[in-house]
């Protein structure tokens, strides 16, 4: 779902690049911009990018700018997506875009719980789907799947215990080059 | 009894309670701090993730095949239509191209799973409201709708039936004459069920009025699926984006005017028939055919092949090992799930697993309106809400 008006798009507002994968318009842009695209997208009579569907993270251990924070837009008007991606480092944090879409309080609540990358000026950043009192970022790419700590419930102490994992086999990848 | 004049000035704090997450109408695993003013609503703050199973990050260790079982998983009401959106996503990267027979059973599965949904949705939603009979008579349904997906997959409800490149088995003998009968006597059952809800006096008070969601707000809360078209906005990813064939399909997009739970109720009920429509349009345009792509790349070898073939043998062990490698690519794609829009954002860096695999749960968006919609009502209709939501843990957890 191409909107026809995004050709020109580069001359209206600054972006990094702008691509096209399987049919699916995905703009790059710095993150200091980002407020000010996302109301742009939203508001413009061209573009109306008013629904925002989803905020994913994403943590590509390589790069320079390590975490990728992913807004997929949706507009109704013109029954086309498009996706914004901000790349940015450890140590950046991000504005908080929910200003301009409300419903971005829970998403951004997720990526700070899963990657850590700090909103500026959300009102309410606590973590959102792991447990109380946990530790570390698990979507990193850098954290291990098993994670660190175990929980069971403790018969003598009569309440639930936090214990360093043990795991009676080392976790196993299955990512040796194939003999084939 | 006299008063004291200091304590009649006293001021008024608000009450806060929990509830859940152990709780009936709670649907699941929510866990709600409410503060009231009396009996009035003031904050509904939702602590979720009682029900976190991390499944993203698991799928990021599994190859494309071992991932989709995850996708049942998620909103286990409404299993095939998950993995139908996760297996469009793979076949949107490998560039997969699916025949039309496994399309047209895609498309049946999708609207049984769509039944399958609305009639726990309806159901749950009435016993929490109070009505107990439409809940039996919906999951008598229920089981034989189940039963249907048993004898495509061996499973109940978590079927890994349809995969990327198709579905895993042709249909057995005799089932789409069976699915044929069951849509004629459906019909029925929800006149008997409406019968029972739509012009109750109860059911009306309790939803009617309770729950607005305004145009605007739908859009700014970025709802969608039910929720979104009981606001009036006739928006279908089937009509509007369609996938598969449902653009060569007829069947209308019901809309409610008033936003209200009713409206959504009746939404609901509405497309359940709708979804009888497109069953009765697919069993008659099935045809003959292979219900899998004819790459062997993503596709097994069949059990012949394996008993003749050493080659197959060889094959068929690294297909379920080692998996398929995608392209470097990505996608968004996602489908009309019964609750709604549910997307995939699947990232592949030329290897046998996902990079990168996120998982739009519509439900998760739907409660974080939740505050919104419940401030300023009377803390029974948190239930009624709850209810219109149609939460389900498994997905807004993952």
């Amino acid at each position: 779902m191409v909107n026809s008006n995004i050709k020109n798009i580069e001359n209206v507002i600054p972006i990094l690049s702008r691509s096209l994968i399987n049919q699916e318009q995905i703009l790059n842009i710095n993150f200091q911009n980002l407020l000010f695209i996302l109301t742009f997208l939203k508001n413009h009579i061209n573009y109306k990018y008013n629904l925002l569907t989803c905020i994913s993270g994403i943590d590509i251990l390589q790069s320079q700018y390590r975490f990728g924070v992913i807004y997929e837009l949706l507009s109704i008007t013109f029954n086309s997506r498009i996706r914004v991606k901000v790349f940015v480092n450890e140590i950046t944090s991000i504005e908080s875009s929910i200003t301009v879409f409300c419903n971005a309080n829970w998403w951004e609540r997720e990526i700070w719980d899963f990657y850590g990358i700090y909103f500026q000026n959300h009102p309410d950043l606590r973590r959102i789907l792991t447990d109380y009192g946990f530790e570390g970022y698990p979507m990193r790419k850098d954290f291990p799947l098993s994670g660190y700590v175990e929980v069971r419930y403790d018969e003598t102490k009569k309440r639930v215990v936090v214990e360093p994992i043990e795991l009676a086999q080392e976790f196993r990848a299955f990512n040796y080059e194939t003999p084939w | 009894m006299i008063l004291k004049k200091n304590e009649l000035n006293r001021k008024l704090k608000n009450f806060t309670i929990n509830f859940g997450p152990q709780h009936p109408a709670a649907h699941g695993v929510l866990r709600l701090i409410l503060e009231l003013d009396g009996e009035i609503v003031k904050r509904a703050d939702a602590h979720i993730g009682l029900l976190h199973r991390g499944t993203e990050k698991l799928i990021e260790y599994k190859t494309y095949l071992q991932a989709l079982p995850y996708f049942d998983r998620l909103d286990y009401v409404s299993m095939m239509s998950q993995e139908h959106t996760y297996s469009l996503a793979v076949e949107k990267l490998g560039n997969i191209k699916v025949p039309y027979r496994a399309k047209v059973i895609r498309i049946l599965f999708a609207e049984i799973t769509r039944i399958l949904n609305h009639l726990l949705a309806v159901g749950c939603h009435s016993m929490d409201v109070g009505a107990m009979t439409p809940f039996l008579w919906a999951f008598e349904e229920r089981e034989k709708l189940m039963e249907f997906y048993e004898r495509v997959s061996g499973g109940r409800m978590h079927a890994a039936y349809i995969r990327p490149g198709g579905v895993a088995s042709d249909v057995p003998l005799g089932f789409l004459d069976d699915l044929y009968v069951f849509a004629n006597q459906f019909n029925f059952r929800l006149d008997e069920m409406e019968e029972m809800l739509t012009n109750n006096r109860i059911w009306k008070e309790r939803l009617i009025d309770v729950g607005i969601v305004t145009y605007k707000n739908a859009i700014q809360w970025g709802f969608s699926g039910v929720m979104l078209r009981g606001s009036g906005i006739p928006w279908d990813l089937r009509k509007n984006q369609p996938y598969e064939i449902y653009e060569n399909l007829n069947f209308n997009v019901p809309v409610g005017s008033n936003g209200d739970c009713y409206d959504r109720y009746l939404v609901r009920i509405e497309e359940m028939r709708e979804s009888l429509k497109i069953i009765n349009e697919s069993l008659n345009i099935m045809k003959e055919g292979s219900i899998k792509t004819d790459d062997y790349k993503i596709n097994p070898p069949s059990r012949i092949e394996m008993k003749n073939s050493m080659e197959a043998v060889i094959h068929h062990f690294k297909y379920y090992t080692e998996g398929f490698i995608l392209p470097h690519g990505e996608t968004y794609t996602a489908t009309e799930a019964p609750k709604g829009e549910f997307g995939v954002y699947l990232i592949s860096n030329n290897t046998e697993k996902p990079y990168r695999c996120k998982i739009k749960a519509p439900g998760f968006g739907h409660l974080q309106a939740l505050d919104d919609m419940s401030k300023g009502h009377m803390i029974a209709d948190i239930v009624t809400i709850i209810g219109t939501q149609d939460i389900v843990f498994g997905e807004i957890d993952r």
